[in-house]
């Protein structure tokens, strides 16, 4: 919907503009070429690729199926038949990193396409109205900031049950408030510009006032807040399983895994602790240089 | 300055007092109080202590009930341990006070150094060095770090030089029989320490860059360069000093990180402090801890908050709170 937005607009200013060359690229194509001068977020781009076709291929690519386990062999160092060593209970470990990044890979984009559906929303509506839902709202924000997040979300997924589409919802439901505080602010200054006043006068229903006047013109925030949500709620997802309060056995996340591996440090096992650590970085390093090179090519501020 | 201090504090009573409200239902809600009683084989105590409790009593009337006796200092006792809970919060918040002191006290010194070092020498290798070491900071969970630096710098120096105790000790903050400060609490600090800063040195040192490349590129600066006032000077008493107030508010507003980091870090490194107090009563379903343990972070967020705005204040004189 946006995206269409963003493709349509240039077309009705070009046909206001008499002196501009006629040539004049879609504000999507000068994007799209701004983000492939981006090296550094093309690769971020690779890798996140390679990482999603890696986990979400893996009953097609992994050396073992899931959980097949090998209890003589127990756990074994890297070697040329398991390339990242086994766990204790002889399951290869490299199938079990692609297996459980499907978990990790899920409920990061989840929660991070859901908080920041759910932050932009709010925050649009609190801007734009302002009044006793702003007062509301802002409060509410308030209360989030004082409140630590790791204790609220252990509590809630505590009470509420530790399944991944659970997880993605408490994750989301305290991660919407700092988008919400952003899309308000810049929503708070965009509704005091002319066009919005002239909609406003010419009688278009405040709805379609925010849908085609208000977002598109938000979609660098936004886009820029999925990537951000996304990294961190991996992070988060991983930190929250470490402690218990996450995804629970036999459904495992590079959170789990870690959680599993912990108990090895200092033995000879100690191995266990890299690969689903490394895959966690490898995930948001990559996630944040997409999101950088997204900020950079969306910034309307931006040389082409 | 005071009596902004003092509205301030005002503003947010209301706020404690529906934060307060709704963790306890919360709180409540997820946990069952009495559930140890539940599988006892003496019928009257279920409803004796459900009485004694007043757990038969519509939420707000409990909370109510509660809340006079908290602000009373009456905290009542943990189900887990059948101590005295302020008496268990007052010694974690002192374990804990030792981490957040050393912790910012490191993060900040390290950040500032490596902002004031990068802004200097712009685009240089070393910049670009520490660029690259902030995002892999930032990319990593504090408890993997925490796991690999106890495998690196703990038991592999350990494993290879055949020690009898390991350089850097990774339990608790003393060794039995031990207090105070000395070599073995520096022996046991450097590890949480480490674990806890890492995300937080790479936040703050990118700002901190940021900041004073905009200091460098003021006028001030160019005026005060071109007066012939030595680099080191117009470093130190130019710019860092007008990105101190910035940097001091980032640093206050990142406090919530820190009780994150501090959840992860007791647990890793098990020390008895507000994180692992949380974590055990979480794992006991402590009502009678969890609900007093929220409310006195929630304070602690708020007095940051507040020291915040007024170190802003008094670093800049521009700023005139009322």
């Amino acid at each position: 919907m946006t995206e269409i937005e963003t493709d349509t607009k240039p077309d009705t200013e070009k046909a206001h503009k008499t002196s501009n060359n006629a040539h004049e690229p879609s504000q999507a194509r000068i994007a799209l070429r701004r983000f492939a001068r981006h090296k550094v977020a093309v690769a971020g781009l690779v890798v996140l690729a390679a990482l999603t076709v890696g986990c979400f291929g893996a009953s097609l690519l992994a050396p073992y199926p899931h959980n097949a386990q090998d209890l003589l062999l127990g756990a074994a160092p890297p070697s040329g038949a398991h390339l990242l060593g086994t766990d204790e209970l002889g399951r290869d470990y490299l199938s079990g990193v692609m297996y459980a990044g499907q978990v990790s890979l899920a409920i990061g984009l989840g929660v991070g396409v859901l908080s920041t559906a759910l932050g932009t929303l709010l925050g649009a509506v609190a801007g734009y109205f302002g009044g006793w839902v702003d007062e509301v709202l802002m409060r509410v924000t308030d209360l989030f900031l004082i409140v630590p997040a790791i204790a609220l979300l252990a509590l809630a997924i505590q009470g509420l049950g530790s399944s991944p589409p659970t997880i993605v919802l408490v994750l989301a439901g305290i991660g919407w408030t700092s988008i919400a505080r952003v899309v308000r602010a810049q929503v708070l200054s965009l509704r005091e510009k002319e066009y919005i006043d002239a909609a406003r006068v010419l009688g278009v229903p405040t709805r379609r006032i925010l849908w085609r006047h208000l977002l598109p013109n938000l979609t660098g925030v936004i886009v820029v807040n999925v990537s951000l949500a996304v990294a961190a709620s991996v992070i988060l997802e991983s930190t929250l399983s470490f402690l218990g309060f996450g995804v629970q056995p036999p459904r495992s996340s590079w959170g789990t895994m870690l959680s599993q591996a912990s108990g090895m440090v200092g033995t000879s096992h100690s191995y266990l602790l890299y690969a689903p650590g490394l895959a966690i970085l490898a995930t948001v390093l990559a996630v944040n240089f997409v999101g950088d090179g997204l900020r950079d090519a969306l910034d309307p501020q931006g040389r082409q | 300055m005071l009596t902004f201090l003092a509205r301030r504090l005002a503003t947010s009573v209301p706020v404690v007092i529906i934060a307060s409200f709704l963790l306890f239902w919360a709180v409540r809600a997820t946990f069952d109080p009495l559930a140890k009683l539940r599988q006892s084989h003496d019928p009257t105590a279920l409803p004796r202590e459900t009485a004694r409790l007043g757990l038969n009593r519509p939420v707000p009337v409990q909370y109510l009930r509660w809340m006079k006796a908290f602000v009373t200092g009456d905290w009542g006792t943990s189900t887990r341990t059948g101590g005295s809970v302020s008496t268990m919060i007052g010694s974690a918040l002192g374990t804990t006070a030792q981490l957040v002191v050393w912790g910012v006290l490191f993060a900040a010194v390290l950040a500032l150094a490596v902002g004031l070092y990068s802004a200097s020498r712009q685009y240089s290798v070393g910049d670009y060095g520490f660029t690259a070491l902030s995002y892999l900071g930032i990319a990593m969970p504090a408890f993997w770090v925490g796991l690999i630096l106890i495998q690196a710098l703990a038991i592999w120096p350990q494993q290879q030089f055949g020690m009898a105790d390991p350089p850097l000790y990774f339990i608790g903050l003393h060794s039995p029989g031990s207090h105070g400060v000395n070599v073995d609490y520096l022996r046991h600090l450097v590890l949480p320490v480490l674990t806890m800063t890492v995300g937080l040195v790479a936040g703050w040192s990118r700002f901190s860059r940021a900041a004073l490349v905009e200091s460098l590129g003021s006028d001030y600066v160019r005026t005060a360069r071109a007066k012939g006032v030595p680099r080191r000077r117009i470093l130190i008493r130019h710019a860092l000093r007008n990105s101190f107030a910035p940097f001091v508010t980032v640093v206050a507003m990142d406090a919530a990180l820190l009780v994150g980091g501090l959840v992860v870090t007791e647990q890793i490194y098990s020390i008895p402090g507000m994180g692992r107090l949380f974590l055990d009563s979480m794992m006991a379903g402590d009502v009678f801890t969890l609900v007093p343990w929220m409310l006195v972070i929630a304070l602690a967020m708020i007095l940051f908050n507040l020291l915040a705005d007024a170190a802003y204040a008094l670093l800049d004189p521009r700023v005139n709170l009322r």
